[in-house]
């Protein structure tokens, strides 16, 4: 078998391939960490707005340290900057923006996703604090869930399962899936393969996968800049 | 009508033990420390504490916390750069935790603050958080119910104020605190300034002033990242 390790995409290149389908004008909320990496990556010519759950739409990137200003920052709690549209709310009229389907996209980590759509990215369930933040509502309400992980856990473990053994973030929520690996589609209760990386074999992505690949027509190459920071 | 208080003891004072309180802030964005360092001194104990997050540091609702002032904390996420206060004594066993998701606590608050006592949402259905709650269908989705959150005190941070409790709020420092501030008995807003009125423009008010107890003015407020940059500990 080949050496996924050759292979598979590094974190900036799925957060690009992920920015690649976010259309003009979308509205999108990041999810705290690597998914943050795609609003670097937005194509040239479109425009995407970003929410961030504790209260600011269409914010400018981090500030040079030492300008911080405290009071402005986003849900990951790092300073960001106003840009020209920037607006305020409180959570309440937040959380309507998320709860009353107004969000494009929303774009999270995951430990495991499930071919039905449910997704586990808030808890082990091996003790430790919960801590849930915005996510469970975020993946019931907007209008598409994309997921962005590693296809494999540390351990070369699939992520993508046929159900979740860790506690639920959302049922049956996740749309799409940008793997190290492919882009997965749920569908009707399964996976559709849509792309995968040059040199992997079915076989071998089947084997690193927790639940059948279905496909549909002709599975697509799954290519990406290489020099991504 | 004079809202504005001259003291932070005198505003904290009403407080008593076993009282809920809602705390705004995000983080430390928005969070009231003058007002929660007031608390500390004020001595009030076995408190319930509403915030979103469980204290960084050694300031602000962390240092409430390690004081072993808070009972139980209804939050959507515990974690921080540094939420060793928090995690020792919930592993301690000290301090219960109800963790809601974060627009359910949002929404919670502000059906408690508009008189809704519960409502239905489709947050957390099918998950460990709709554990031993009612759920129902409608127009063929399912949706948890969730109860209205209220409070005998909030403590708010805003920019502006009044005498008659009006407020605006500074950027993403607006978060919880003007929701907070509809959904207590008592609502103390601490603000870098008070204005004669009038002077903040009525289109600008974000709070309007019968959600608002008293009002006291903190030039300069603290930033809990700034203190905590510096190692601060309170007291």
């Amino acid at each position: 078998m080949t050496d996924l390790a050759d292979l598979k995409l590094s974190n900036a290149q799925i957060a690009w391939r992920a920015a690649q389908d976010i259309e003009d004008g979308a509205y999108v909320n990041l999810g705290i960490g690597f998914p943050e990496m795609v609003a670097r990556f937005q194509p040239e010519g479109r425009q995407a707005i970003f929410h961030t759950e504790n209260g600011v739409l269409d914010f400018g990137p981090a500030p040079e340290p030492g300008t911080e200003d405290w009071d402005l920052i986003n849900a990951g709690k790092k300073a960001i900057t106003l840009k020209p549209g920037t607006s305020f709310f409180h959570h309440a009229d937040s959380f309507a923006m998320v709860r009353g389907g107004h969000l494009d996209v929303a774009i999270l980590g995951a430990y495991e996703v499930a071919q039905n759509g449910d997704l586990a990215n808030w808890s082990t369930g091996r003790g430790g604090i919960p801590a849930v933040g915005g996510a469970m509502d975020l993946v019931q309400s907007a209008k598409r869930i994309a997921v962005l992980t590693d296809h494999v856990t540390k351990n070369g473990d699939p992520k993508l399962v046929e159900k979740c053994s860790m506690p639920l973030t959302g049922v049956a929520c996740v749309t799409r899936i940008y793997t190290s690996l492919a882009v997965v589609d749920v569908q009707d209760g399964h996976f559709v393969l849509r792309e995968k990386v040059p040199g992997i074999s079915m076989d071998d992505l089947q084997a690193v996968t927790g639940a059948p690949l279905h496909t549909e027509g002709e599975v697509g190459e799954l290519t990406c800049p290489e020099d991504l920071e | 009508m004079d809202k504005t208080v001259s003291s932070l003891a005198e505003a904290v004072s009403v407080i008593k033990d076993g009282m809920t309180v809602m705390i705004g802030g995000f983080g430390g964005s928005g969070a009231p420390i003058e007002l929660i360092h007031a608390l500390i001194d004020h001595g009030a104990k076995n408190l319930t504490v509403v915030n979103n997050n469980a204290g960084n540091g050694h300031v602000g609702l962390a240092a409430l916390i390690e004081q072993g002032r808070v009972d139980k904390l209804i939050c959507s996420f515990p974690r921080s750069a540094d939420p060793t206060v928090f995690t020792e004594r919930y592993k301690a066993g000290k301090i219960e935790l109800e963790i809601v998701p974060q627009g359910t606590l949002a929404e919670r608050i502000r059906a408690g603050g508009a008189g809704i006592p519960a409502f239905y949402t489709p947050t957390g259905y099918g998950t460990e958080v709709a554990e031993g709650k009612p759920t129902a269908e409608f127009d063929g989705r399912s949706y948890v119910q969730e109860r209205w959150l209220k409070a005998d005190v909030a403590l708010i941070k805003g920019e502006l104020g009044d005498a008659h409790g009006n407020l605006t709020y500074r950027m993403a420092a607006r978060n919880f605190n003007p929701v907070m501030a509809t959904a207590a008995a008592v609502t103390i807003a601490q603000v870098s300034r008070i204005v004669p009125l009038g002077d903040i423009d009525p289109e600008h008010v974000i709070t309007p002033g019968i959600f608002v107890s008293h009002v006291i003015e903190v030039a300069d407020p603290a930033q809990e990242e700034e203190l905590n940059r510096a190692e601060a500990v309170y007291p």
